[in-house]
């Protein structure tokens, strides 16, 4: 057995294993704190670092997905300087990222009042959408580059490694090496990466021709070469947004 | 973004995983598949099958009415129809109709013996259920057998006869508490990805040793810490000769032999000659990896045994699953968490099908035929006069196709399976479907067996049928009605009860066997009364999650590994094994051992993968060559080849790899138009009759690309 830990968590007194996450032991006691990149069945990295909260006597803010309890640790959920952090990284990323198939980051920034138009000058990033295989599609304006995707393709579950990061910076991107198509690299069209896709860049293919206006019929009558696309293909702008 | 009107939980219909499903639904279209990550099964986990291959429900080609051959067909001269045009529509009073006649006509005329059934391991255990009890209780007789004759029934024979159970004796994500376990014959990433990434997971995360047993350099071999690279058909051999080491290096388990064991010294005696020399000399293997081997199995803490059908489909195929039987028996590697033999079932129901009954000797719940005992108790359930069952051994699976004849089988009924691609030597196989009097095919497809067939029956395909299936770990899950059926395609079991009232009717039956049912749930009640192990599988608890058998009452939780306290036949035999060589050996004239598998993006027949966008990422039958034998025949990867056997001939692209070993090829069976079943050959096992696809002698030449029958049919793939 792990040794029992006390701390408290916006005042209220925790009993938790020691190695727990800030995050699990807020849970224990009912407390929700806000996260993007964590998954539940992925290792975290404290990427997205919106689950940040502060700490007695800590320099920073503190990531509650990785951020081990301590004894006596006194941990506060919300504050301004919290909440001004949470909300300036959900102006960022509505800045950049198409985050209209983000359901939970939207109620975020709801709750946290964020001001989706807060840095007008801001480039978006908007790349065209990757339609390469029959299985599903990966649409990167809507990438948050939460590494869920990568994380499942590689130990977290499938160890199949057909993608990873490209690029750096602001040009960051997931893709395969070399650019290859899908179908070319190991990937073995599992689609955990689709399972844990928090905003809605990967998709079936079925559910986006759905979504672009066919019918179940028109999608089943699709001939072989329609479904395997080999090149990346613009797709028109829908209602000038993008 | 679109928003789902219901999103359905339900079971995979692919593998034997089981992994679980939820389907998102918009107007009764599934478009997206999920899991939950929190189930014990898959953990949100699933493969291009399960998350993607879903589409073969709304494919095109599906058959959604009941239909007739419009020319009647004569025994000997029967054909295949594949356009519509030959086929008329027919109302189900119909079709069912002319069933029942033909049936009844034919039973009447020659009897019991010329009737026969293929049950499915895709279906129910409920369709799987009905079928065989419409043949026992209406046809009396027990020619029904389904797939597993040809998957596992030597595993299943062997497991029986030194264990009396038959089914894999862990939990498959048990596999992270074992420290050292052997994979053989099985691809397992291709054919059981969800396990396979959980024993990459007990490897790379939890420090576990794998040990692989297999001709082809499988992608799990780079997880390995060992690759015994043997000869196709050489099992007996190597295992044995470990079993020769873990003797004479005293590395057994005394205790377990006393307590739980017998039969040791006659075993001992016969591995004497399986000295790790001789069993180089015959599986190609060296003797230090064996050695090495051997002790990492005998000293693991927790060690287990994975197998697929590398080790039963061979004529000797019972041997091969009783020397790795011996081996946990000899280190007392079974009945502990983390420790056991684990046969990997094949279908999604395979392990289902088998203990409702699907079987030619065996009631459900693989009560014998041939015990008055059983006889009696089935009887007594099914409304059956006192002798009115009976008491003979059915013919299996190949037997049926054999026995087809004026004076042997003349009517088939097949469920849901494909035996024009899946048996061995396939020209065998059609020139006796030709000779069928009476062919009825239930299925979705017309595919190369039904259509072969005088009426065909629409089934509807699991998303649009209630039902529960029993996966490789023994664990009872639900299939849920989640679209409505397509067209007037109606569920299995509700075709059989319709046919069974028709039937009884005709025969002026005095008693029924019972076929009002409502809903599945009263099956598998009913079948829950006559099978011990299913008495508390009930629907109401298997809601949340399945239940693993046995599950003895209402309150029984089920069981995640078996024989913690005694085997079901009380103590372990051992078995004395010799070293049996395959049927067919390579010579001049067939230089080269030709084995036979599945492709992840494919299933089996191709029934369902084939009329699925799965077909787009492996569309062609690729033989996969080792460059040693690629260089002597000049050939790269690409080229055209010719495959011939002394039975048959295929012309196909080849892949040269080292994923298979040299002097070895190997094609996947998935594929009409390059049949690998064309090529194999029809030696069974005398045991378990199950057929050797695993080794036959082919010779490979260079072809012509215009003899390909789809040569634009291609698709670059990266993956292993």
């Amino acid at each position: 057995m792990a040794e029992m830990i006390s701390l408290t968590i916006d005042d209220q007194p925790v009993s938790a294993s020691e190695g727990t996450t800030i995050l699990k032991a807020a849970a224990q006691i009912g407390i929700d704190i806000p996260t993007i990149c964590f998954h539940e069945a992925c290792t975290s990295y404290a990427l997205c670092r919106i689950c940040v909260v502060e700490v007695e006597n800590a320099r920073t803010l503190v990531p509650a997905c990785v951020g081990k309890v301590s004894s006596g640790m006194k941990v506060h959920t919300r504050s301004e300087r919290i909440d001004r952090s949470r909300r300036t990284l959900l102006e960022m990323l509505a800045t950049t990222v198409d985050l209209s198939e983000a359901p939970e980051i939207l109620a975020y920034m709801q709750e946290y009042q964020a001001v989706p138009d807060r840095f007008p000058s801001a480039e978006r990033r908007d790349p065209p959408i990757i339609d390469d295989n029959p299985m599903f599609i990966r649409d990167y304006a809507k990438c948050i580059l939460c590494w869920r995707c990568v994380q499942v393709c590689a130990s977290d579950a499938q160890f199949a490694y057909a993608i990873n990061f490209i690029e750096r910076g602001f040009e960051t991107q997931i893709g395969t090496f070399f650019e290859q198509s899908l179908p070319e690299t190991s990937c073995v069209f599992c689609g955990q990466c689709v399972g844990v896709c928090p905003t809605g860049a990967l998709k079936p293919k079925r559910q986006w021709l759905l979504e672009q206006g066919q019918t179940p019929d028109e999608i089943m009558a699709l001939t072989r070469s329609e479904r395997r696309r080999r090149m990346r293909r613009e797709v028109p702008a829908e209602g000038g947004t993008r | 973004m679109i928003q789902a009107d219901k999103i359905v939980s339900t079971t995979c219909p692919f593998c034997g995983v089981g992994c679980n499903l939820q389907l998102h639904i918009k107007d009764d279209f599934i478009y997206r598949v999920t899991s939950p990550f929190e189930n014990i099964v898959n953990q949100g986990n699933l493969c291009v099958k399960g998350r993607f291959g879903y589409d073969f429900v709304y494919h095109k080609e599906r058959v959604t009415s009941p239909l007739i051959r419009i020319t009647s067909q004569k025994p000997g001269s029967r054909t295949q129809a594949f356009d519509r045009s030959q086929w008329r529509t027919a109302s189900w009073d119909e079709a069912l109709d002319l069933v029942a006649d033909r049936l009844v006509e034919i039973y009447r005329r020659d009897g019991a013996h010329a009737l026969a059934a293929y049950c499915s391991a895709k279906a129910t255990n409920e369709d799987n259920y009905l079928l065989q009890k419409l043949y026992r209780s209406i046809f009396r007789t027990n020619n029904i057998d389904h797939c597993t004759r040809l998957c596992h029934a030597a595993s299943v024979v062997a497991l029986q006869m030194a264990l009396g159970s038959s089914a894999m004796s862990n939990t498959a994500a048990e596999v992270i508490y074992n420290d050292v376990f052997i994979v053989t014959g099985s691809n397992t990433s291709e054919n059981h990805p969800i396990i396979a990434i959980q024993m990459k997971e007990a490897v790379v995360k939890h420090g576990a040793k794998l040990i692989v047993v297999d001709p082809r350099r499988i992608e799990l071999v780079n997880y390995a810490a060992l690759w015994l690279p043997e000869k196709p058909g050489s099992d007996v051999a190597v295992f044995s000769a470990m079993a020769h080491v873990i003797l004479h290096e005293k590395l057994y388990n005394q205790r377990f032999i006393d307590d739980r064991t017998e039969n040791f010294a006659a075993f001992a005696a016969s591995m004497e000659k399986f000295t790790p020399e001789y069993a180089e000399l015959i599986s190609g293997v060296d003797r230090s990896l064996i050695l090495s081997a051997a002790r990492l199995y005998a000293n693991a803490k927790n060690g287990a045994i994975y197998w697929a059908l590398g080790i039963p489909e061979h004529s000797h195929g019972t041997a091969n699953a009783l020397s790795l039987i011996n081996l946990a028996l000899l280190t007392g590697q079974i009945g502990r968490l983390g420790t056991g033999l684990n046969p990997l079932r094949g279908q999604n129901n395979v392990q289902g099908a088998s203990d409702a009954g699907a079987m030619p000797w065996h009631y459900p719940g693989y009560q014998r035929v041939d015990s008055a005992e059983a006889a009696q108790k089935f009887e007594k359930a099914w409304n059956v006069e006192p002798g009115g069952l009976n008491r003979n051994l059915g013919l299996t699976t190949t037997e049926i196709m054999s026995a087809v004849g004026p004076k042997g089988v003349c009517a088939l009924y097949v469920m849901g399976e494909n035996p024009m691609m899946s048996e061995p030597d396939l020209n065998h196989t059609r020139r006796k479907m030709e000779q069928l009097e009476f062919l009825v095919a239930q299925d979705m497809f017309l595919n190369e067996t039904s259509s072969f067939a005088d009426v065909f029956l629409p089934a509807t395909s699991w998303a649009e049928k209630d039902g529960t299936f029993t996966n490789t770990d023994r664990r009872v899950q639900r299939v849920r009605k989640a679209i409505q059926p397509i067209g007037e395609a109606r569920p299995d079991w509700e075709i059989i009860c319709d046919l069974a009232r028709r039937l009884e009717k005709r025969l002026g039956a005095k008693t029924s066997s019972f076929w009002g049912y409502s809903h599945p749930s009263e099956v598998l009640e009913e079948m829950g009364r006559v099978v011990p192990e299913y008495a508390g599988v009930k629907y109401q608890r298997l809601e949340k999650v399945g239940l693993q058998t046995p599950v003895l009452d209402d309150l029984d939780p089920g069981m995640p590994f078996l024989f913690s306290q005694r085997f079901p036949r009380g103590k372990g035999k051992f078995h004395p094994l010799d070293y049996n060589p395959s049927t067919e050996i390579p010579d001049e004239d067939y230089p080269l051992i030709l084995t036979t598998g599945r492709v992840l993006e494919q299933w089996h027949g191709g029934s369902l993968t084939r009329h699925s966008w799965l077909d787009d990422l492996y569309p062609e039958a690729l033989v996969e060559i080792h460059p040693a034998d690629a260089a002597h025949l000049g050939l790269k990867s690409g080229d055209t080849v010719r495959a011939t056997s002394r039975r048959g001939s295929i012309v196909l692209r080849c892949k040269v790899t080292q994923k298979t070993t040299i002097g070895v090829v190997f094609i996947p069976f998935h594929f009409s138009e390059a049949a690998a079943n064309l090529l194999t050959i029809d030696a069974i096992d005398p045991q378990a009759k199950i057929p050797e696809y695993k080794s036959c002698a082919v010779r490979i030449m260079p072809a012509n690309p215009d003899e390909l029958v789809n040569p634009e049919a291609t698709q670059a793939r990266g993956r292993y």
